[in-house]
């Protein structure tokens, strides 16, 4: 439990609620993402003043606003980066870290390969609808080949990212795909994510309503399989997850494909933190140390 | 004039040019003596031309200055470059086994060392450095122990045989040049005194250090790089967490990102990865998260000329990032200044809890000073301004929902809460927001709310500009002239004036630290009174000229302008103010006449 430095002693689902009501289009994945988190929070009990949620840009990731935590909105694509710098100075606090696949895959795909090998201890859930929903339905890093959009009316012509087997090569330690409307199971996946120690990646299909008419609940519903169901599957085991991950189409697994615990996390492999978190130090530096560093240039 | 002393050290790089200049340095500093050191060199690792002038004197050294009086070449390229450099009283130091020394003018001494015979050099494959060091020294009238002892803190780590082999060739060249070689006229004093030598990178991460600075990153660009260097040597006695970051994108956010938590962050780069930056410092200004932002400059456009120097990056930190918000501008004046700067910046970034930038540039950054080391004060007044910390008193309204984020107040300061902080949640967002932080997008995009809030913070600009002091005058108000410059010029600039004092023109300086907020009108009321005023900056287009036009209306007599990637020296500025005094033009371009 290392991203846990307190619980709370009780916490209902309204202390969760932030001050305005999401503005999602009615039907929207995100919904079921929004109370994933929520109810996940409340069951690990974390006092509300302890989470930070922190979002780039995009309709998913009003989701700060939507949650009674400490909460950033940030810049598109730079919710890892700001999420990195917040934690390395505050390692107590649990970071959440969320946002869509354009924001973390298309403009954002450079934070999101380097905080993975860096074991950045977070959460970072991806709502992928596989679409540029804010913006009005353009193609994203997800989108199939062959999908209509507004920026490819003739059919996208480009190899789609595979975020599972992307997240499994640079060395994430916590690797899963939920699906919005398997709430159980989601809330299940953001529990374990946020308890990992290092850098937990959770994808999770959050169907577009409004713009994606080809990954649509009823396309989702047939196609995904839990791996807990398979009473085979080793999550500990990293090649058998990057075959996993490469499965799409009349089949396609959610639940933890990949989890290591062996890894230390960034802020547990810097020694200037043994004596605690950064924004608890003593700013500045001690005499002795400073005539050291004068005596150093004479 | 001054007594000073100049030395040019040249050869390719890779062949150990930095290693007699950090002996002479360190010598020099010993002995009392100020000094300037300054590297002109070019973006490769092993090959090339490199310079490094080394200028020491009892008096302030603030630039590289206009004589050299010691040349050593390294190499025939370095001698063919710069021999025609010495006049009269000059000396050329060098290895008479492979390199020719062409012809120099007259009163100029040639001190050819007949280096295999004074060393094994199949042993020592830089003895010509060694003896050069040993003849240089004693032609200047220092004792040997001095450079013993610094060859023995040099090769220390190495082992008593080779600090031995180094003293003894050290040796042969003091004793040969005793015998051969005429000492100069004038020998460097001995003052009671003892100073810091360091690069301004250095002077920038020790001031981030004193000011308290817990977060520090950074991606790797000249000539900025010091800064990162110091700061990752440090890092682990003064407590500071320092990360080198996939890029300067994410160099700002994950800054912004420790600065939210409550912490002091940094970070320094270059013009380009400064461009990379811009968006990053409009979330700052929106969130009112402050954070501290280091540009040390160089040759652009573009990747331009990676290690030269330029004061040509005024107007990208003038408009970096888009909207208007609040932001503080200071360029450093010179490498003391540049570790007394930091700690201050910080206070205003956290009391305005907006974006503090440092202009610096490459001649400050990678060039050396001579630091009274009391003025590298680990001490300075920190102010966190209206910060709400775990440690801090709970506010009047902290229980959920009441605390106000970016409350409206008079001063468009609002107490922020750092999370972790019991009854202060709230969320932070780059859209415009209301009081309590939610969107306002959200609800509707409300003309009154955003004024208002657009408001709150552009209140803090008159805040900041009582905070920071105006500039003042140097020299007789009643000059003939008036110099105008910015940042790194200062020395310079002052020696300048010296000079053509002594000419009989009267000479006066006026320098600007502080670039935003400029106080235009403080600047007006100095130069009402100047008789012929000329702005002296390292650009093509006159930046700094166009900016004081812009904010004050003010147009100068004349310009001088330096854009070739090499700073001023101090004839350039003296011949330009004649040549403009005489009204030969109103901008001069000083042709620079060393080639490196």
């Amino acid at each position: 439990m290392a991203t846990v430095a307190q619980r709370a002693s009780q916490l209902t689902l309204a202390d969760m609620k932030g001050k305005v009501d999401p503005d999602w289009c009615p039907g929207c994945g995100d919904f079921g993402v929004l109370a994933a988190v929520q109810k996940a929070l409340v069951e690990l009990r974390i006092p509300n003043h302890n989470v930070v949620t922190i979002s780039g840009i995009g309709c998913s990731s009003n989701f700060p606003g939507y949650m009674n935590t400490y909460g950033m909105h940030t810049l598109h694509g730079r919710a890892l980066a700001v999420a990195t710098g917040l934690k390395l100075a505050n390692h107590e606090l649990t970071v959440l870290v969320t946002g869509g696949d354009g924001d973390g895959f298309g403009i954002g795909g450079n934070h999101f390969v380097h905080s993975m090998r860096r074991n950045v201890d977070l959460l970072y859930i991806v709502m992928d609808n596989q679409i540029y929903g804010l913006t009005t339905g353009q193609t994203s890093p997800t989108s199939r080949i062959g999908m209509k959009t507004k920026s490819m009316p003739f059919g996208n012509i480009e190899a789609p990212v595979n975020p599972i087997s992307l997240a499994l090569a640079a060395g994430a330690t916590f690797i899963a795909r939920g699906y919005s409307a398997e709430q159980k199971h989601l809330t299940e996946l953001i529990k374990q994510g946020i308890e990992h120690p290092g850098f937990s990646f959770l994808d999770v299909f959050s169907p577009c309503v409004t713009y994606n008419h080809d990954n649509t609940y009823q396309w989702f519903r047939p196609r995904v399989k839990k791996l807990e169901d398979d009473s085979a599957y080793d999550p500990a085991d990293w090649t058998a997850a990057m075959e996993k991950s490469l499965l799409w189409g009349e089949e396609i697994p959610i639940g933890k494909f990949f989890e290591r615990t062996d890894v230390p996390t960034l802020h547990g492999a810097e020694p200037v933190l043994n004596e605690g978190p950064l924004v608890h130090l003593e700013p500045g530096v001690p005499p002795d140390v400073a005539r050291s560093f004068i005596e150093e240039l004479m | 004039m001054k007594q000073t002393f100049a030395i040019g050290i040249g050869g390719a790089a890779g062949q150990g040019v930095a290693t007699p200049g950090d002996i002479f340095a360190k010598i020099f500093s010993r002995r009392g003596l100020n000094l300037n050191a300054y590297n002109a060199y070019q973006s490769i690792i092993r090959g090339g031309h490199t310079l490094l002038t080394i200028r020491t004197g009892p008096e302030k050294v603030t630039n590289m200055g206009d004589r050299m009086d010691l040349l050593i070449p390294l190499n025939q390229d370095t001698m063919d470059r710069h021999l025609q450099l010495l006049t009269a009283d000059a000396a050329c130091i060098y290895n008479a086994d492979t390199i020719e020394p062409g012809t120099a003018a007259s009163g100029v001494q040639l001190c050819p060392l007949p280096v295999s015979e004074l060393a094994d050099i199949t042993r020592n494959k830089v003895a010509q450095n060694t003896l050069a060091l040993g003849a240089g020294l004693h032609m200047m009238g220092i004792g040997f122990p001095a450079l013993e002892e610094a060859l023995r803190e040099q090769f220390k780590k190495k082992g008593e045989a080779v600090v031995a082999e180094n003293v003894g060739v050290a040796r042969a060249g003091y004793d040969y040049a005793a015998a051969h070689f005429q000492a100069f006229a004038n020998p460097l004093p001995k003052r009671e005194k003892r100073y810091a030598v360091l690069s301004g990178n250095t002077a920038m991460a020790m001031g981030g250090a004193a000011a308290g600075v817990k977060f520090y990153c950074a991606y790797p660009m000249s000539p900025s790089t010091g800064v990162l260097h110091w700061m990752a040597a440090h890092a682990r006695k003064a407590g500071i967490m320092v990360r080198q970051v996939e890029d300067e994108i994410g160099v700002i956010n994950m800054a912004i990102g420790a600065a939210h938590a409550g912490v002091r962050a940094m970070c320094a780069t270059s013009g380009g990865g400064f461009a990379l930056m811009s968006e990053g410092l409009g979330m700052s200004a929106m969130i009112e998260t402050p954070v501290v932002v280091i540009n040390c400059q160089r040759a652009g456009p573009s990747t331009g000329v990676p290690t030269k120097t330029e004061q040509g990056d005024l107007w990208q930190m003038l408009g970096a990032a888009f909207g208007d918000y609040p932001r503080v501008i200071a360029a450093p004046l010179d490498i003391g200044d540049c570790f007394k700067l930091i700690p201050e910046i910080f206070n205003i970034a956290d009391r305005f809890q907006c974006p503090g930038l440092v202009l610096c540039d490459l001649l400050l950054s990678e060039g050396r000073l001579s630091v009274d080391p009391k003025d590298l004060d680990f001490s300075p007044p920190v102010d966190r301004g209206e910060l709400i910390t775990a440690n801090g008193a709970p506010s009047e309204e902290s229980t959920n929902g009441g605390y106000k984020r970016y409350k409206i107040t008079d001063s468009g300061i609002s107490p922020r809460a750092v999370p972790g902080v019991p009854g202060h949640i709230h969320t932070v967002a780059t859209d415009e927001h209301m009081e309590d932080g939610v969107l306002i997008s959200d609800e509707f995009t409300n003309p009154i709310k955003r004024r208002a809030m657009m408001e709150k913070r552009m209140r803090k600009v008159a805040g900041i500009e009582a905070a920071v002091p105006p500039p003042t005058l140097l020299g007789p108000r009643d000059a003939d002239v008036t110099l105008i410059g910015w940042g790194s010029t200062r020395g310079v600039i002052e020696e300048a004036c010296e000079i053509l004092n002594d000419e009989g023109i009267s000479a006066n300086q006026l320098q600007i630290r502080w670039l935003v907020p400029l106080h235009g009108e403080a600047i007006l009321e100095i130069l009402k009174d100047s008789r012929h005023t000329i702005i002296v900056e390292n650009n093509y287009s006159g930046q700094f000229a166009r900016y004081l036009r812009s904010e004050t209306s003010f147009v100068p007599n004349g310009h001088i302008r330096k854009y070739d990637g090499e700073p001023f020296m101090p004839h350039h500025i003296v011949e330009a103010v004649k040549e403009q005094l005489a009204g030969q033009t109103k901008l001069s371009v000083p042709m620079h006449e060393i080639t490196v």
